[in-house]
């Protein structure tokens, strides 16, 4: 046994020696590589990585190494790939995390390493940079209320749905979506007679398929992954015919690619997302091209997750580029150059920063239709420009309005 | 001697390491060890593998969160030395009571009962909002200031760790051979003998389990400083399983197996993923497992004890060393 | 009223499905006290082979057996090849088993990646019907399961009380030395009934692959759902098995429908309060 820890000891003094000292810059993308939401994560891989290779994989002659590294969607796991990649690994920058509460454990870790620039990811928690933000934390994108703007107007004016009930997941994603379509949708007129908070991975929905009341016009359903599916499936099986509001990961180029029958209830329903695989706008049809040329096996389309890790890893490398490559002065200049950055998104818009480092986006209200070959798309029948975190109401009142959860917001 | 042996390097070790191998590495497998051991020690003693010390842990960490400074606005803030003895007893409350429920279970049906409780105590802290914080939990949580140091500065937690280790394992020896550790002998022995002599069987399962609770708890109020966080996924499956994985593979016999399956563990589930490539880790976390549940069938510990037993062996060859001593 | 009736018709229906799931886990554990931790990868194994087979052949029953011959195949080689050779080590066994399920997920995720999986259903079994009482639609296949679940539970009641093979197992369940001593080659029946069970996981991996979905996790919550049903309603008896599915089917439903916030607690909390009051489950004999 005392030879194991001499071993160990060696194995450890070697390694406080091995540390490359190369010039190149390491970024971290840490992505849920395990379980089941392992293939989104590995598209969000994809995404980081189709960043450094539209560069070259080269700023300034100095070569970008990227390392990644899986989280299981658990805040600890995503901490414990974060201290790897900064303290073995070395990275400069890291990039993620996927899920909402991972974002919200990187943000309180970046508060703990202020040389290393952390890019968020996908994940959409609006407590990541709404409260308690960090200095060396950016997230270029929206949250998860973001992602909604524009449907609970769509749906009360355009749909003419008066009163929808919620089905969703049971933690703080889904609260933030629900808050995004709510607090439009109720301002607009509508009603929300009742909330069907589910445990996350739930298999069996029967029970709430018939509890759903009979007086709505629709139901927002705020689902993702086999959730979704078995919801969708088994509301489909039960002859269920009210029609479906999407969420923003409901309704994704993974699930309209999913193998079941239930897809033709979707056909027709409107969502909520910042991305759109169908999307006709010159700038997304390079990106599907550049997507689908270096990675051949992916999905047909970019999803949400390549979307946002794309974004991360492209604000990192526009700006090292601005910077020539310099991280010197604890990132200093990096950083300025993160917060002043503007640039083109893959959807056609302007991706610039807000004062607590949170995305300013364009958001899209899309539908599902049949194409001719009887796949489904997604396509636009609304963007709205410029959608800040707070939504567009006045800071101090969206505030005061409190944390999400599942009572707040509230309109029976 | 022995002793000795083995403190000087482990104190050594804080000038040796960089702090990601200090911190990740050997207070990270330092603090799952004691978890472990609580384990190991149940196991040992007891006869029964319990899977409900991460929930033991888990309510000290709670605790800790509740009490302590954190980011999330839950809880009520409370000096440290409130705090810290208040999490020691809720984990020992929580153990004794785990103890009742389970005090007529047995072999398979402990294992049972335990998964149940801790399976149940996860689906409980992710859905209440008002003391866990459901899914989120806790997060921004800060390690008491002890002095002018945080008692989160990498060599610091790392002495603390190894001295709670080391409390821990002398705690268990004199347990073990104070009247009330024979009588949890005996219980594991023949409890329908221990019945016939009149002595109830609850008392003594009751004590270990409580036992098993203060050591938990130590781990789980480490734990909780060297996250920085806590949640839900704290204290889920995946952990439950973990700690089973290290107080299995360490060695159930001899309180130091279990640091030895933590440190195991924890180099694995590190860099398993630069070994391989980096989306087939768990592969070869699984493949090492098995082979170590193949080949040692009693741990690495005793693995490692036959080892060196051997090796002396060889250089006594004389004769004199007839009697090899293992670590049992 | 007519709510509480289609949420006991739900809860009904998932019982039939965590029965089928579990049946194969209990007969493994009766006969051999393995407590296989590998179950639920057997099951998802199962689940994909049939998507497979369905989806080249366009026939579900083939899809079925084909499952349940892929879990076969795997349960027999997990058990000859290395929980075998740990027979009587329980907490070995148990270890190794999740050693097994952690490589089974990894490779499946390589090889099926990370989507959601249905299989198709024969046209006979897809849709819905009215229900004639409730004045609800519900789903054929759900009313399907209740029968499926029935059958095998005939079945397996049939091999084990009246074949000479379950003869074999009923007496190596009381007396595995005798058995032994009587020069039965009780390592192959061990594998036998290992693959036995695991075929069953697999059927039940395709059927859930059916009426629900599976995807990666899909596994571990088979592997709980079964260890529940099993546990509670006591270890190596079917009508225990079938009981337990009841009680854990019921009251999931029940907590979806009436209490969703707490409903995922009552169900392990149900298991604890029956182990405190009975430790060996509600139909299982006592260990002694």
């Amino acid at each position: 046994m005392k030879r194991l820890k001499i071993a160990a000891t060696a194995l450890a003094i070697g390694a406080v020696v091995a540390p490359a000292q190369a010039e190149d810059i390491k970024i971290g993308v840490i992505s849920i590589l395990e379980g089941a939401f392992a293939s989104l994560g590995q598209d969000g891989i994809r995404g980081a990585e189709l960043a450094v290779k539209e560069a070259g994989g080269v700023v300034d002659g100095q070569s970008i190494d990227v390392i990644t590294m899986s989280s299981d969607a658990s805040p600890d796991s995503a901490v414990n790939a974060a201290r790897k990649l900064i303290e073995q690994d070395n990275v400069d920058i890291l990039v993620g995390p996927l899920s909402g509460s991972e974002g919200i454990a990187l943000r309180d870790l970046s508060k703990s390493y202020p040389d290393i620039t952390f890019i968020n990811g996908s994940s959409a928690a609006q407590d990541t940079t709404l409260r308690d933000s960090s200095e060396n934390f950016f997230r270029f994108g929206g949250d998860g209320a973001q992602w909604m703007v524009g449907v609970g107007q769509y749906a009360y004016e355009e749909m003419g749905y008066k009163s929808v009930a919620v089905v969703a997941e049971d933690y703080s994603f889904p609260y933030t979506q629900v808050l995004g379509f709510m607090s439009e949708y109720c301002s607009a007129g509508g009603r929300v007679p009742e909330k069907f908070w589910t445990p996350i991975g739930n298999k069996d929905y029967s029970s709430v398929v018939y509890s759903i009341p009979d007086d709505v016009d629709a139901i927002f359903v705020a689902l993702g992954g086999a959730d979704a599916v078995n919801f969708l499936t088994q509301y489909d099986q039960a002859g269920g015919d009210k029609p479906i509001i999407g969420g923003s990961i409901t309704i994704d180029s993974s699930i309209l690619e999913s193998k079941g029958p239930f897809k033709n209830l979707l056909i027709g329903a409107p969502a909520g997302t910042p991305t759109v695989s169908d999307y006709e706008g010159d700038e997304w049809i390079a990106f599907t091209a550049l997507y689908n040329e270096a990675y051949p096996d992916g999905f047909s389309a970019p999803s949400i997750f390549a979307h946002h890790y794309y974004m991360g890893a492209k604000a990192a490398m526009l700006a090292l580029d601005e910077v020539d490559g310099s991280l010197d002065d604890g990132q200093q200049a990096f950083r300025a150059a993160l917060t002043d950055l503007e640039f083109v998104t893959p959807t056609g818009g302007t991706m610039r920063l807000d004062e607590n480092r949170n995305g300013i986006i364009d958001n899209f209200v899309t539908e599902v239709y049949e194409r001719e070959d009887g796949s489904l798309g997604t396509r636009v029948v609304k963007v709205v420009r410029d959608v800040n975190q707070v939504l567009g109401q006045d800071p101090e009142i969206f505030l005061a309005s409190g944390p999400v959860s599942r009572d707040n917001p509230s309109c029976p | 001697m022995k002793a000795g042996f083995l403190a000087l390097p482990l104190i050594a070790l804080p000038f040796v390491l960089n702090d990601f191998w200090l911190t990740q590495i050997a207070t990270r497998a330092l603090i799952l060890g004691i978890t472990a051991l609580s384990l190991s020690f149940l196991a040992t003693y007891l006869g029964v593998v319990s899977f409900a010390q991460i929930t033991l842990a888990g309510i000290a960490g709670y605790t800790i969160a509740y009490f302590g400074p954190n980011t999330v606005g839950v809880g009520i803030k409370l000096p440290f030395w409130v705090s810290i003895p208040a999490a020691l007893l809720f984990s020992v409350t929580a153990g004794a009571l785990i103890g009742y429920i389970a005090r007529r279970s047995r072999g398979i049906y402990a294992i049972m009962i335990t998964l149940a409780i801790g399976v149940a105590f996860f689906y409980f802290t992710r859905q209440n909002y008002a003391v866990f914080n459901g899914w989120t939990g806790f997060s921004g949580i800060t390690a008491p200031v002890v002095a002018g140091t945080s008692l989160r500065d990498p060599s610091t937690l790392y002495f603390l760790s190894l001295a709670t280790a080391a409390i821990a394992v002398v705690l268990v020896s004199l347990f073990a051979r104070a009247p009330l550790g024979l009588a949890i002998q005996a219980v594991r022995d023949a409890p329908s003998r221990v019945m016939a002599l009149g002595i109830p069987v609850t008392t003594p399962v009751v004590a270990a389990f409580a036992f098993s609770g203060l050591i938990a708890g130590g781990g789980g109020i480490l734990n909780v400083w060297y996250q920085e966080r806590i949640s839900s996924f704290s204290v889920g499956l995946g952990p439950i399983i973990d700690v089973l994985i290290i107080a299995v593979i360490g060695g159930l016999r001899h309180p130091l197996g279990a640091f030895l399956g933590a440190i195991v563990f924890v180099l694995l589930d590190t860099f398993a993923v630069d070994l391989i490539d980096r989306d087939r880790f768990n592969t070869l976390i699984g493949m090492v497992l098995l082979i170590i549940v193949m080949v040692a069938p009693n741990g690495l510990q005793q693995l490692a004890a036959d080892a060196v037993a051997k090796l002396r062996a060889k250089e006594h060859q004389s004769g004199k060393s007839a009697r090899i001593k293992t670590n049992t | 009223m007519r709510l509480f009736l289609i949420v006991t018709l739900n809860g009904l229906t998932l019982a039939a499905l965590y029965f089928l799931a579990a049946s194969g886990f209990s007969l493994i554990f009766g006969l051999m006290r393995t407590v296989n931790m590998a179950h639920g990868a057997l099951l998802l194994l199962g689940g994909y082979v049939g998507y497979d087979v369905v989806e080249l052949t366009g026939s579900w029953m083939l899809g079925i057996a084909c499952g349940g011959l892929a879990a076969a195949l795997a349960g027999a080689a997990v058990q000859a090849g290395i929980l075998g050779w740990m027979q009587g080590d329980e907490l070995r066994q148990t270890l190794a088993s999740i050693a097994i399920s952690i490589v089974l997920a990894d490779l499946m995720l390589w090889y099926w990646g990370g989507i959601t999986y249905q299989v198709s259903l024969p046209d006979i079994l897809s849709g819905g019907q009215k229900l004639p009482l409730l004045g609800v639609g519900y789903a054929n296949i759900r009313l399907a399961l209740m029968a499926f679940a029935v059958v095998v539970g005939v079945m397996l009641w049939f091999l084990i009380q009246r074949t000479r093979f379950g003869a074999v197992i009923r007496a190596g369940v009381d007396d595995q030395d005798m058995l032994r001593a009587l020069g039965f080659p009780i390592g192959r029946i061990f594998i036998a009934v290992f693959a036995l069970g695991s075929a069953l996981a697999g059927m039940a991996g395709v059927i859930a692959a059916s009426a629900l979905s599976i995807s990666p996790g899909t596994d571990l919550q088979f592997l709980l759902s079964s260890l529940v049903v099993v546990i509670v309603g006591g270890m190596g008896s079917i009508g225990g098995a079938a009981l337990g599915a009841l009680l854990v089917g019921l009251a999931e439903q029940y907590g979806l429908a009436y209490a969703p916030t707490y409903g995922v607690v009552f169900t392990f909390g149900i298991m604890v309060l029956i182990l405190a009051v009975r430790p060996q489950g509600l139909m299982g004999r006592s260990e002694q």
